[in-house]
């Protein structure tokens, strides 16, 4: 196993005007593992996640990505980071001007050298992996929301990265289309054994799909552990969350 | 405190369209989204700019003629026209209308990117947006505006000329000797290259309050009509600086 771990964060505490939105939060993230943070909305989740790939900068501490130190990269740094992770937004955030292929081949017309012809077939590849091909000429508008998230998921991993975030997989789709999401992320952890980090309230999903699960409340972390281990949390707010949202 | 605030703005502004055209000469170039671009806010504004030339032509020529024939001076109006169009009217109603129709449109289309997470999308796949989204448009419009003042320049005194000849019957030959005949250099040539500033200002402030929008859908709105009211605002009073120095630095545009 590598020492290095593929993501850890040391003591970040990050502030919004009077808001204090994380509070001295450190965990490590190992590779190939798949890591949930849960936690109640406006907990700090998203934001977390956005310090992953430095869209947003700690106010203090240190953000590592693969080893290096997000917060002091320079653009050039901060691209050959961003090349490594995926990202699939919460709402998806599919380019709406450009087809759904168009969006896939995104990434790899700006980073890559391959000619049309390899774009094409890739394109092609990606949106088998997650059943869309026959969609691939459609505009974003023109697909239901699961489509739209897994249109997302191809974009986010048409650079083959080793680190894939998912802000909230589950938002706003059903639970048949939910889980069908869950089972592509592990598809993706057992066959390429890419580093998972997820954000989410939804308590089955995060079991589904966690290795370890962290518990955020008020910007810190309340718990963290195996799905078993937060089962049995003497944390009460845990107990409470994981209760409401039926996860029990 | 209102006060302050309305400098701070403008600074940030400029210091935002400062960062554009310092950022417009390095890697990546963006020649794609660039061309792209000048095509939306260049070719796709055409029609719009030649039609009003044309009409604002006819009716300037009309208003011209109805005052110099009291003085039997109506072999003035082509002059007076190609005059009044290439100095002013041409780079002023081009900048203005164009401020209306791309203003609004980068206003809003980056206003809803920034709301439905496109730009942090395109950050996240290893792209700087402001390069992407934003120097891209600035350098546009400086490139589109006076290439699309020259098209109203020149469809402003084409209308001017329909307009003569129903009434005089004036021909095409002497009305472009005569409009054309007062004008040299020390006219077109600030008069054009001003323009490339009035693109600057219109990409600058739209571009700067799509980007950073706030509060969904309302803020998109919001982005759009703020982006025509200030930037048509702003050209408006940059004008009369420019058409100030451009007296003082070239006196030979004066006359």
């Amino acid at each position: 196993m590598s020492a290095e771990p593929a993501i850890r964060f040391e003591h970040v505490s990050k502030a919004f005007g009077e808001t204090k939105v994380l509070d001295d939060v450190s965990f490590e993230v190992a590779r190939g593992e798949a890591f949930c943070i849960l936690g109640r909305s406006g907990a700090g989740k998203s934001v977390t996640l956005r310090h992953m790939i430095g869209l947003v900068p700690p106010d203090s501490g240190r953000v590592f990505v693969q080893g290096e130190n997000v917060g002091e990269l320079n653009s050039d740094g901060l691209t050959r980071v961003r090349k490594q992770v995926g990202f699939l937004f919460q709402y998806s955030a599919l380019f709406d001007s450009i087809t759904v292929g168009e969006n896939v081949a995104f990434p790899l017309r700006r980073h890559t050298r391959m000619t049309e012809k390899e774009i094409d077939a890739k394109v092609d590849d990606l949106l088998t992996q997650v059943g869309l091909v026959e969609h691939r000429q459609k505009m974003p508008s023109e697909v239901s929301g699961g489509m739209r998230k897994r249109v997302g998921l191809a974009r986010a991993l048409a650079l083959n990265p080793g680190i894939l975030l998912v802000d909230e997989p589950s938002s706003g789709l059903d639970p048949v289309t939910s889980v069908e999401i869950d089972d592509l992320l592990l598809d993706l952890k057992r066959r390429y054994g890419t580093t998972i980090v997820v954000v989410t309230h939804n308590i089955p999903s995060a079991r589904r799909i966690g290795d370890t699960l962290a518990f955020l409340h008020e910007g810190r972390i309340l718990d963290r552990g195996t799905p078993r281990d937060l089962a049995n949390s003497k944390e009460e707010l845990v107990q409470r969350f994981l209760t409401v949202e039926g996860g029990t | 405190m209102g006060l302050m605030s309305v400098f701070a703005w403008i600074g940030d502004v400029f210091r935002f369209g400062m960062k554009s055209l310092w950022r417009a000469p390095r890697r990546p170039f963006e020649l794609a989204e660039i061309s792209r671009q000048i095509y939306e806010v260049g070719f796709r504004s055409a029609p719009l700019i030649a039609a009003a030339g044309f009409a604002v032509g006819a009716v300037m020529s009309m208003h011209t003629r109805a005052s110099l024939e009291r003085f039997g001076a109506t072999s003035l109006i082509p002059m007076g026209l190609g005059i009044a169009m290439i100095k002013e009217t041409g780079p002023l109603v081009t900048a203005l209308l164009v401020s209306g129709r791309v203003g609004a449109g980068i206003g809003a289309e980056l206003g809803a990117m920034r709301v439905t997470e496109q730009i942090d999308a395109l950050e996240s796949l290893a792209v700087d947006s402001f390069k992407h989204l934003v120097v891209t448009r600035v350098v546009a419009c400086m490139a589109a505006l006076p290439i699309l003042t020259m098209l109203m320049d020149f469809t402003g005194i084409i209308g001017g000329f329909v307009a003569e000849s129903v009434i005089s019957g004036m021909s095409f030959d002497l009305y472009f000797d005569s409009a054309l005949s007062a004008i040299d250099f020390d006219d077109y040539i600030p008069a054009t290259v001003k323009t490339i500033l009035f693109g600057f200002i219109i990409a600058t402030i739209s571009s700067y309050l799509g980007y950073f929008t706030k509060n969904g859908t309302a803020g998109v709105g919001q982005a759009s009509t703020r982006s025509v009211v200030f930037s048509s605002l702003i050209i408006i009073l940059t004008n009369v600086i420019v058409v100030k120095a451009i007296f003082f630095f070239m006196p030979g545009a004066a006359q």
